[in-house]
């Protein structure tokens, strides 16, 4: 069955609507359920007792004090965990080279980083069990601490895990074409040292997991604050020794995930592991501190780069040298490297090019571990791009603008494959870039900047093209040898009154996954949104799925969901037929009605087909199939990733005497493909882009030289907040892809791909008239006054 | 035990319109009280550090951070948390536009926001733009960038205040 996107007046044309969410009332009204709202019989409370030094020996555990306050159950060491939990090395087969030490729940003879657990208390309250922990006596030694990323490698700094030889966790280098000669021919070289400064999600909701053990059915049950409810399974039944299917991982409302929630924490696991040992359920939320030193990081880049142009501002050469620490380990079961990695498989990404270098170098530190989070390498691939290509038009004195136009792929020019090795089946640059430019009349915003300027009032427009990378295929992961899902699947049904359940893999953190699927079921089907119901998130119920991450709800998610609809509805077209004596192609359903398809005529509604098949299928011809539950699945296997692409435009105003820069507005045109819910999807780019938004300005994690934790609280560590925020305009174009029916690809991460970039580049383009750059996010005050020369202490 | 020194504090409330007493603990903080003695889960804990403002409630018709004040404080007080808000229907208005423009992503922050948003509402007028997200500004949300958050609380103020939306 096909489905006629382009006419908006088709019956039951919900994809393509804004609909509202069916859980937002819940939530709206303190009705929501996550995992900290989840009170079991007997449940206790579990405390992790966590390193103060980033790197020590642990000696002697004296837990006797502390076992003696009111209400502690139990307390366990690293040792007691490894008893019954096996540890894990978070490596992939494809990205050839990585390595990392095996990493327990517990940490066992030694701690690697701030907030590296080493001891649990468990007790029947969490306040006495941090009573408890407060007294519990660790005896470390502390080992010197690595934790400067540019000299990791060098013969004088430490081996930070000796077994794994140096400090080296992984490296790769992609060559494409000639590129010294194409530097050595170049009209203008220009090179540039950017960093991106390590920061983390900052979910309102701490990790938070509750696991319960039945021992007489065998069954362990975990209602976990997750992403991947699937992929936990796997994992908790891989290390703690149980069937795969004796494991049900149950994910009610998540409070925000960003990529934060996607990841297998020792903590977690920990606490699975003493729920199965003391079969009792045993709760973790994690306290604000601990989401600051025990939350994966992100984005601790360092890169030098340089672009060679021709005198016409055509691009000849990329050339890059990423640099990441990642903490002490490889963050299982995704690893460490992929971010790096992403960085050399981004960069130049929007543009025709021919001669490409790029090398990530991944070390380890005695700090958090990094891993994935929002727009994974996005960030910092589209700042050095965008930064590099808006500084070889300053010094060849054209427009960013028109520097990109002469080098973005033409719409017309797909499929192609870039320079990186990307292969790209559709995008829509220039569209995008003329969308962008009426939105937000860049001429006479530009007239606009420059006769402010005559005032002394300095302001900068930054624009940033992006590519972003979303509905993972098998090579993201699964070809590496990680038992995370890229298909997912989707049944629907038909009950008795009519109405239709889904039941999908992929999962809910807010993005509006349950809305996005209810509307496109009730197209598939023909039924209201308000006769779907949505079922996400429970591992138990639910089809064997990937969840969502990687902006892949939509895309692969909606697809079988999509699918699996259809399928139903030429299930109950079959025994509509049979009981009106019609030809089935002669049938339709509409808003809960089978209706002549020709004249749309009610034949009669589903409750009435319902309550036939369901309780009077004797009046059904024998043998008339009759199975109103279908399920479908999807994976796409024409490309690897589907890839989407954006620009988008910042323009602000800074403030020469305190550096301050105040964000005035921001512009997003990005193409994801078919748009199921518009209104979803703006909001999905806003609040990506002021994530983007965060890193650019505000967010750092600091460490002193001995690797302690500075600003570890939400005091001290800036999010963005209201007052700080600028409206956002978003535009869209749509290029759906060819590999689904849908059409959909993904939306949730492209506003934080392209944010910074476009924020630095308007910092740039307001500073230049003064000979001021910044390279260094975030961009606050005193990096700003420093690039200006008012700092030079 | 002399007095000065109890660990126990008996106190008597009214929260969303129904009379409480309880012991409670001396240290226990008010959104622990709500949260885990009464049963009422709306408004969440995210900092504990007065900064987040996820477990905004109303004490005596001020909005008040939950984990910064202790129960044994609340002797005495009328509490309302978003349960009672939306039983009574007060903010009725508000809930609708926060669906309508998708104002909420996660939820994690809704009920602190709500409360915070009842407070500047109950005010009167019509704030600008620039006021509400001053008025917010104690009120993080990681999801959606606060631009809708402003939208619905502007449509509100508006419709209250009998003008077009």
């Amino acid at each position: 069955m096909t489905i006629s996107f382009g006419n908006p007046d088709r019956p039951n044309s919900y994809i393509g609507k804004t609909v509202p969410r069916p859980n937002a009332p819940r939530l709206v009204q303190g009705r929501g359920k996550y995992v900290d709202d989840i009170v079991l019989p007997r449940m206790a409370h579990v405390v992790f007792v966590r390193s103060p030094y980033a790197h020590a020996r642990i000696g002697a555990i004296d837990t006797a004090e502390a076992a003696a306050v009111k209400g502690v159950l139990r307390i366990f060491t690293g040792a007691d965990l490894a008893a019954v939990c096996t540890p894990w090395v978070a490596v992939l087969a494809h990205l050839k080279g990585l390595k990392s030490p095996p990493q327990h729940a517990l940490a066992v003879d030694r701690a690697c980083w701030v907030g590296d657990p080493v001891v649990a208390v468990v007790a029947t309250s969490r306040a006495a069990a941090e009573e408890a922990a407060a007294l519990v006596e660790v005896d470390y030694d502390p080992l010197p601490a690595v934790t400067d990323m540019m000299t990791a490698l060098d013969t004088d700094t430490p081996v930070l895990h000796p077994d794994m030889g140096d400090n080296l966790a992984f490296r790769r280098l992609h060559e494409e074409g000639d590129v010294e000669a194409a530097f050595a021919k170049a009209f203008k070289v220009v090179e540039a040292r950017f960093k991106t400064a390590r920061h983390t999600g900052v979910t309102l909701e701490p990790r938070s997991i509750l696991v319960d053990w039945n021992p007489a059915e065998g069954q362990m049950t975990a209602y976990h604050a997750t992403q991947a409810p699937h992929m936990i399974q796997t994992v908790l039944a891989k290390h703690l020794d149980l069937p795969e299917g004796r494991v049900r991982v149950i994910c009610d409302d998540v409070g925000g995930s960003y990529g934060i929630k996607v990841h297998v924490y020792p903590d977690e696991v920990a606490t699975a592991a003493i729920a199965k040992i003391m079969a009792r359920p045993i709760k973790i939320v994690a306290d604000r501190l601990e989401s600051f030193t025990t939350d994966i990081h992100a984005r601790d880049h360092e890169i030098g780069a340089r672009i060679a142009v021709d005198a016409d501002g055509r691009i000849l050469a990329f050339d890059i040298d990423d640099w990441t620490a990642i903490g002490a380990y490889s963050v299982y079961p995704r690893t460490s490297a992929i971010e790096g990695n992403q960085v050399v498989n981004l960069c130049g990404g929007p543009y025709d090019f021919a001669n490409y270098r790029a090398q990530t170098s991944v070390v380890f530190q005695n700090k958090t571990p990094t891993c994935q989070y929002r727009a994974v390498g996005h960030p910092i691939a589209v700042a050095v791009t965008e930064g590099l290509v808006d500084m070889a038009a300053a010094e060849l004195g054209m427009d960013p603008v028109e520097i990109r136009r002469r080098n973005m792929y033409a719409d017309d020019a797909y499929p192609v494959t870039s320079p990186a090795k990307m292969r790209f089946e559709g995008l829509s640059h220039h569209a995008s870039m003329d969308k962008l430019l009426a939105l937000m009349d860049y001429d006479a915003l530009r007239a606009e900047q420059a006769e402010l300027r005559k005032k002394g009032i300095h302001r900068g427009i930054g624009i940033a093209s992006f590519i972003e990378l979303t509905n993972p295929s098998p090579f993201m992961y699964g070809i590496g040898g990680a038992r995370i899902s890229a298909q997912d699947g989707c049944t629907v049904r038909m009950d008795p009154d009519g109405s239709i359940v889904a039941l999908s893999g992929v999962t809910e953190q807010g993005q509006g996954t349950e809305a996005m699927l209810a509307q496109i079921v009730a197209e598939g089907v023909g039924v209201a949104p308000a006769k779907v119901r949505v079922i996400t998130g429970d591992t138990q119920v639910t089809p064997y799925g990937g969840g969502t991450w990687a902006s892949r709800g939509a895309g692969i998610g909606g697809e079988a969901a999509l699918q699996s609809a259809l399928a139903l509805k030429a299930s109950i077209l079959e025994v509509a037929g049979s009981m009106l004596q019609a030809p089935v192609d002669a049938l339709d359903i509409r808003d809960g009605q089978v209706v002549d398809s020709t004249t749309g005529e009610a034949r009669m509604p589903l409750e009435e087909l319902g309550r036939i098949v369901y309780f009077r299928g004797d009046t059904l011809p024998k043998g008339l199939p009759r199975e109103l539950v279908q399920t479908r699945h999807f994976i796409t296997s024409d490309y690897p990733f589907a890839f989407t692409n954006g620009v988008q435009a910042s323009y602000l105003e800074v403030d020469t005497d305190t550096g301050e820069v105040k964000l005035l507005k921001h512009w997003c045109v990005e193409d994801c493909g078919r748009i199921i819910n518009p209104q979803l999807v703006d909001e999905q780019i806003r609040g990506g882009i002021v994530q983007g938004l965060g890193g650019a300005l505000y967010e750092e994690i600091h460490y002193d030289e001995d690797g302690q934790l500075l600003n570890g609280s939400m005091a001290d560590y800036l999010v963005p907040m209201a007052a700080e925020m600028p409206d956002m305009v978003i535009g869209h174009v749509e290029t759906p892809t060819m590999e689904s029916t849908l059409g959909a690809k993904g939306a949730g991460e492209a506003g934080t791909a392209g944010a910074p970039a476009a924020v630095m580049n308007a910092i740039n383009d307001a500073l230049r008239p003064m000979g001021a750059q910044v390279t260094a996010m975030p961009f606050t005050p005193e990096r700003v006054l420093r690039a200006m020369g008012k700092i030079d202490d | 035990m002399t007095e000065a020194f109890r660990d126990k504090i008996d106190i008597a409330l009214t929260v969303n319109g129904e009379a409480v007493e309880a012991r409670v603990p001396a240290g226990r903080h008010m959104i622990d009280f709500l949260r885990l003695d009464l049963g009422l889960t709306g408004a969440h804990a995210g900092c504990e550090h007065g900064v987040c403002g996820a477990c905004t409630i109303h004490v005596d018709g001020q909005a008040v951070r939950g984990c910064l004040m202790l129960a044994a404080q609340a002797d005495g007080s009328e509490v309302w948390t978003l349960e009672g808000l939306t039983e009574t229907g007060v903010i009725r208005d508000l809930q609708d536009a926060f669906v309508a423009r998708n104002a909420l992503q996660c939820g994690y922050c809704t009920p602190g926001m709500l409360a915070s948003i009842k407070e500047l509402l109950d005010q009167g007028g019509v704030p600008d733009r620039a006021a509400i997200r001053e008025h917010l500004s104690g009120n993080y949300c990681r999801c959606t960038g606060y631009e809708a958050i402003i939208d619905a609380v502007e449509s509100v103020a508006k419709a209250r205040a009998g003008e077009a939306v």
